[in-house]
């Protein structure tokens, strides 16, 4: 094993066009594991602690630039108002040691469906910047996820930041696991309202071979919200709207059975999520909601 | 390979470093610095964890050459760390912006010599005086990690509530107390560093 | 016998009275601090896996990838040509004609011959210089597997046509049970309970599963052995027991006990795991081998095999009772699964059975406990065994007859309550108090925690605090679908190895006058596994000799056995070692300072004379002597064995005999919240109340009981080792997907002490540590039940069961 230390972007990017099966490592919270339990021995290890620009954002107009590194205990602490629905994920990942170290970046390397980033990142809207010596293009988060811990990268490609959409209304995150801190999702839902185009958008994690959107469910309810006239009204959600909602978006879901728990139980979890999820946004657009403490 | 970083204000080197070792590995077998504990190695324990530029993290989960340069407090220097964060901010009264340790201050901090054979010369840190008191150790395995996100969450919050307590130490594993007994000692140590400032 | 409901009255038994001693600072009833603390909190303490050698090896060992088959062949040339390697060991290369070892039954190969019986059995050993080099070597080591049919129950274990575990079995238990895939069975056979059932208004049946929990102690198995000149080897290992392990070791090593010296090093917590052996010969095989030392860590996926779990078991259940309440008869079937290997099973058995009813007085029961061979892995000792399976399923059974009988669950318990002098269903009288009616009283008359504490109001309205919530700060629930339920459990324990075992230990205490001081040494061979042993015996010492200063000795095997750290018994048994040494020393001294002083004070022979600050006193409180004076020139040194009274054996036939030496009660109320939509729950309270007899050291008893509390609460809600059905492979060999309770998912813990003496015991005390596990799990499934009125009769409780789904 090889062990690369560059020390800028662009050493960085030459470093993996020369060698593809270089296996960047930042937060080391995935592959550190992997290596430990003897999981992985990859040719070479490359730490891209050493490139400071990794781990800083930029607020924009429209969108927040995530550094791949930033870790987050920083998306916690920094950007609540900017990315609620990605600062609620954050404060769900793992432990607090882990969460800073780990960022954003490494969720979408490693690209497991679990991964707790991914539904927030549906729901509100991401691209993710990937470069590499031959230059840099940005995939839509819609287009990343290609499998189980498969992404849309190139084999010399990098992730460089991920740009999100700044949230434009209310965002919620919810996630299901077998113990009250540090878990593994069993199945995560995150939801986004976006007043501004008056849509719903979503995000289904572990529950299917790779995080989803739950469009059915987003067709239907932003037809259903704009008929009638919710978004002007600001009325509650009729009861029946948000069950067809959270049957729909447990109808998104493609889970399987494994260790943390069975396919049914998975589908009947992010409906019930997708419905309280949209509760709690639906009253904070209302500016009815009640104020979270120990959430993000 | 060669990896050289600051311990406990110490500069240390390592030769030899296998490229997959991880700063835990280091430390407990090629550094003298068994304190940091090796329950899981997967980031599920929090007994490793150590201040790694000030940042609380699971060494098992840096990889040895990620370490390279920086600066890195264990159990094993806690008291000594502690000591010095009182005295550069007397009281840990932590007005806006003063709270925490500085990366800055981390790197200026240095431990004192140690003959290595007193260990009644090792004077204690509130919170592992508190530890003790408290009746929060048992084996002791999970202790030394608790204690350093014990002694950060109070450096940065010196009366936290009881949940904030929970958060701050829900990535640390205790088998044998069943908790209670930890929460009094974090409550301990912030009572007593709370007298201190009155 | 008269029914009365004994919620009122005043439990029998009376604190003990402590002469000796009373005036010394630090002695018994104080909680004075660990001796150890220090050490711990600052990282000096040198646990096994810390240990280090110059020039040291680290040992590796390559576990099989299946559960069971014929190993056809084993290539290991690549693996010994890594440059790095210096041993790769298999079966072939055992020293000695002794092969295998165990804890009764010596039925564990060392490494695995011709045949591997379940996933993660050892098969060959690497030392390396590096453990990466180690790793890539067994790596390199070609297995022929070919697999054989599996044994995965007990259907499959008593088949027709079943495939044995073990073939020609020689064992004591081979005559009496009814299949060889059996590896003990215990009925225990009391009254006529059909007849009694015939007496009854209503009886109720039930169905219950334990799933396989792990001890998951931190630190992992570890330890490191130095070859010694003289052709033997000196071992530093983490166990539970050095001497039983040391029984193992030197017959598969060839090398007489004398050569295989042992050193307790740190403990990381055991809980029963440490109680077989796992690294202890591999690394010494491969130091003696190698000329090395040899060091071996498990990393967390290979603790997952490297140690027995907890049985898991299937319990079926039958109780009967007249309509005012009073138990008419039990009969009940316990399926216990003891894995590829005997480790503890039959003792196991013994609980299982000589326990089944609980601590209720049942005059007629019929009763029959058995243990699996099967393919799963090995299954042993943790924390409570047997009587923490059986208690899951008679509690869960109390609360349905409560309900078809239209009764309070704890008025119920109450009025079945066994007492002091209640005959168990074995025979065996309860000859101490038994306050089981008032431990529930107690905990039942603790007020109930505030409702909805997620919820705070201010000014700018409520706000929610998810971390009081079921989810935690998964932010799964604002309190939608939130139900609060209430749950009671009460059990009993034995203390001690039961059924005729010759349960003793060993303890030497040293006087001296060091710098002018009197100072006391102990010495024994207890492994002090964090229960806080260390610190009582240095309690002990202080008390009855009158000294502030003790030291502890290194636990080792150059002083004689001191039994083993479980079954709740250490401070009764190797505490009771050094308080009989204590005494033996008090009386040397005494007798050193008759000669010496005898003739200038008449009270030396004429009054009783207690140590006490350092000084010898009369009863009366004169000073006679300073021990200082007395012991000047001289120092005074006693080793001594201490039993506690036998046992028996149980009938192989009825289960009659005198098999226990004393019991443990321990009582729980659970609340809960449950999302019942999601099926998460938060455990938010779980108080205790338990008999201790005697607290010698009330803040580490409390920190027992806590302790034990929630590793009951964790098999209650998340832990369950899973293993395939279909391969016998285990499914979640980590900390990622064997969770363990965080400090998010542990509850404040009340513990209400009682102090009832038993006479038999020193000082009156009681072994605490396992009953709090034992009625943990029912009370949280008793308030799940109640918050969601499922019948749940498995444990641990997942999502999907409470949802449906």
């Amino acid at each position: 094993m090889d062990f690369l230390r560059p020390a800028s972007w662009e050493e960085a990017l030459a470093a993996k066009a020369e060698h593809p099966t270089a296996v960047p490592i930042a937060g080391g919270t995935d592959v550190m594991v992997e290596i430990n339990f003897d999981h992985r021995r990859p040719e070479y290890l490359m730490d891209l602690n050493r490139i400071g620009e990794l781990s800083e954002w930029q607020v924009g107009p429209d969108a927040v630039r995530l550094g791949a590194s930033v870790p987050y205990s920083a998306v916690m602490e920094h950007l609540r108002a900017e990315l609620p629905g990605l600062a609620l994920a954050s404060h769900t990942v793992a432990s607090p040691q882990i969460r800073n170290r780990g960022g954003v970046g490494g969720n979408l390397g490693t690209a497991s469906p679990a991964g707790d980033a991914h539904p927030a990142l549906l729901a509100a809207g991401a691209e993710v910047e990937a470069a590499s010596v031959r230059g840099t293009r940005m995939i839509p988060i819609d287009d990343f996820y290609t499998g189980v811990k498969r992404n849309a990268l190139a084999p010399d490609e990098l992730i460089r930041a991920v740009h999100i959409k700044k949230a434009d209304g209310p965002q919620q995150y919810s996630k299901v696991g077998t113990r009250n801190a540090m878990v593994i999702a069993v199945c995560a839902f995150g939801l986004a309202l976006h007043p501004e185009t008056r849509t719903v958008r979503t995000g289904i994690g572990s529950a299917a071979p790779t995080p989803v959107r739950a469009r059915e469910a987003e067709e239907f309810l932003n037809a259903a919200l704009e008929e009638g006239g919710f978004w002007e009204s600001g009325k509650i959600i009729t009861p029946s709207v948000a069950k067809q909602f959270a049957q729909l978006a447990a109808g998104a879901c493609n889970p399987i059975d494994d260790v943390r728990g069975t396919a049914a139980y998975r589908r009947h979890a992010v409906g019930i999520m997708a419905r309280r999820t949209l509760g709690w946004t639906w009253e904070q657009y209302r500016g009815a909601g009640r104020t979270l403490e120990g959430a993000a | 390979m060669r990896v050289n970083f600051t311990v406990n204000g110490r500069k240390q080197e390592a030769d030899d470093v296998w490229e997959g070792e991880s700063l835990l590995y280091v430390l407990r077998e090629r550094m003298g610095l068994p304190g940091s504990k090796n329950a899981c190695e997967q980031g599920e324990c929090g007994s490793c964890t150590v201040r790694l530029d000030g940042v609380p993290v699971c060494s098992c989960l840096v990889a040895a050459g990620q370490a390279e340069g920086r600066e890195v407090v264990t159990v094993e220097g806690l008291a000594d760390y502690a000591r010095h964060r009182d005295d550069a901010h007397p009281g840990t009264g932590c007005a806006a912006g003063t709270c925490g340790t500085s990366l800055d201050a981390a790197q200026r901090w240095q431990a004192r010599p140690t003959d290595g054979q007193s260990a009644e010369a090792a004077e204690l840190s509130p919170v592992q005086q508190a530890f003790i008191d408290a009746g929060a150790v048992q084996c002791g395995f999970c202790t030394p990690g608790l204690l350093v996100a014990a002694d950060e969450l109070l450096e940065t919050q010196p009366s936290p509530s009881d949940q904030d307590i929970r958060e701050a130490l829900s990535g640390n594993l205790c088998r044998c107390t069943g908790y209670e007994k930890i929460l009094d000692a974090v409550r301990l140590a912030a009572a007593r560093q709370e007298e201190t400032v009155r | 016998m008269a029914l009365h409901p004994r919620a009122a009255s005043v439990p029998a038994g009376t604190p003990t009275k402590i002469t000796q001693g009373s005036q010394t600072r630090g002695g018994i009833g104080e909680s004075t601090l660990r001796p150890d603390g220090t050490l711990k909190v600052t990282g000096e303490f040198a646990y096994s896996s810390d240990m280090w050698h110059e020039d040291m090896l680290w040992g590796h060992t390559l576990r099989s990838t299946v559960a069971h088959a014929e190993i056809r062949s084993i290539d290991i040339g690549e693996a010994l040509a890594t440059p790095g390697v210096y041993a790769v060991l298999t079966y072939d290369d055992l020293p000695a004609e002794m092969k295998n070892y165990g804890l009764e039954i010596q039925d564990t190969p060392v490494l695995a011959h011709g045949k591997v019986r379940h996933h993660g059995e050892p098969v060959a050993l690497v030392a390396a210089d590096h453990p990466e080099t180690a790793r890539r070597a067994a790596a390199k080591i070609r297995i022929d597997y070919a697999e054989l049919p599996l044994v995965t129950d007990e259907e499959s274990a008593t088949a027709p046509d079943a495939i044995l575990v073990h073939e020609g079995r020689t064992d004591h238990h081979i005559g009496h049970v009814p299949h060889p895939n059996i590896v003990h069975r215990q009925p225990i056979v009391r009254g006529d309970a059909d007849a009694a059932a015939a007496r009854a208004d209503v009886i109720v049946t039930g169905d219950y599963v334990f799933g396989m929990q792990d001890q998951a102690f931190l630190g992992p198995e570890s330890g490191l052995a130095v070859p010694s000149e003289d052709g033997g080897v000196e071992l530093y290992v983490a166990t539970q027991w050095l001497h039983s392990d040391l029984r193992q070791i030197a017959p598969v090593l060839g090398l007489p006990e004398d050569k295989v010296r042992m050193t307790l090093s740190g403990v990381g917590g055991a809980f029963g795991g440490r109680e077989d052996l796992s690294m202890q010969i591999h690394a010494c095989l491969l130091a003696l081998r190698t000329g090395k030392p040899v060091k071996m860590v498990y990393n967390r996926f290979e603790s997952f095999f490297g140690h027995v779990h907890r049985h898991p078991a299937k319990l079926h259940y039958e109780h009967g009772a007249t309509k005012d309440g009073k138990l008419t008869h039990m009969k009940c079937r316990i399926v216990l699964d003891g894995g590829a290997y005997a480790s503890a099973s039959p003792a196991v058995v013994g609980n299982a059975s000589s326990l089944a009813v609980g601590p209720y007085v049942v005059e007629d029961v019929d009763i029959e406990a058995i243990a699996l061979y099967s393919n799963n892995p090995p299954c042993g000792a943790m924390r409570g065994f047997g009587a923490v399976q059986a208690c899951f399923a008679y509690e869960a059974q109390m609360d349905k007859l409560a309900a078809a009988l239209d009764m309070d669950p704890v008025e119920l318990r109450q009025l079945n309550a066994m007492e002091q002098g209640t005959l168990l269903p074995t025979g065996q009288p309860v000859d101490s108090p038994a306050p089981v009616a008032e431990l529930l009283r107690r905990v039942k008359a603790r007020p109930l925690p505030p409702e909805q504490q997620w919820l705070s109001a201010d000014a700018e309205g409520s706000s929610v605090d998810v971390r009081a919530l079921p989810g935690g700060l998964s932010n799964t629930t604002h309190g939608e679908g939130v139900v609060r339920g209430v749950g009671y459990a009460v059990g009993l324990k034995n203390v001690g190895f039961s059924e005729g075992f010759d349960d003793y230990s060993t303890a030497r205490v040293r006087m001296e006058v060091i710098n002018g001081e009197p100072v006391a040494t102990v010495h024994t061979a207890m492994a002090e596994v964090g229960q806080g042993g260390v610190t009582v015996h240095a309690q002990i010492a202080r008390t009855e000799l009158g000294v502030n200063q003790v030291t502890i000795h290194p636990a080792d095997t150059q002083v004689g056995s001191a039994g083993s750290t479980s079954a709740s018994r250490q401070t009764y048994v190797t505490g009771g070692a050094v308080k009989n040494s204590c005494e033996a020393v008090r009386e040397q001294v005494l007798e050193i300072g008759r000669r010496k002083f005898g003739t200038y004070h008449p009270a030396w022979a004429t009054a009783e004379l207690l140590l006490e600050g350092g000084k010898v006193v009369t009863d009366g409180g004169e000073v006679l002597a300073p021990l200082a004076d007395v012991l000047e020139g001289e120092a005074v040194d006693v080793e001594l064995e201490w039993r506690h009274r036998p046992t028996e054996a149980f009938d192989l036939r009825t289960g009659q005999g005198n098999g226990h030496v004393q019991y443990s009660f321990a009582a729980h109320r659970a609340v809960v919240e449950v999302d019942t939509e999601l099926g998460l729950v938060k455990v938010i309270e779980l108080a205790c109340a338990q008999d201790v007899g005697k607290a010698l050291n009330p803040l580490s008893v409390v920190g027992q009981i806590q302790g034990g509390t929630t590793q009951g609460l964790g098999v209650a809600v998340m832990e369950e080792i899973i293993v395939d059905p279909k391969t016998a492979k285990v499914r979640n060999p980590s900390f990622t997907d064997y969770l363990i309770p965080t400090i998010l998912d542990t509850p404040t813990i009340p513990v209400d002490v009682l102090e009832l003496a038993d006479d038999h015991a020193p000082y009156g005390l009681r072994g605490i540590g396992e009953a709090p596990t034992l009625s943990s799990t029912p009370a949280v499934l008793a308030a799940i039940r109640n918050a969601t009125g499922l019948e749940l009769n498995r444990t641990p409780v997942r999502p999907e069961h409470i949802t449906g789904t």
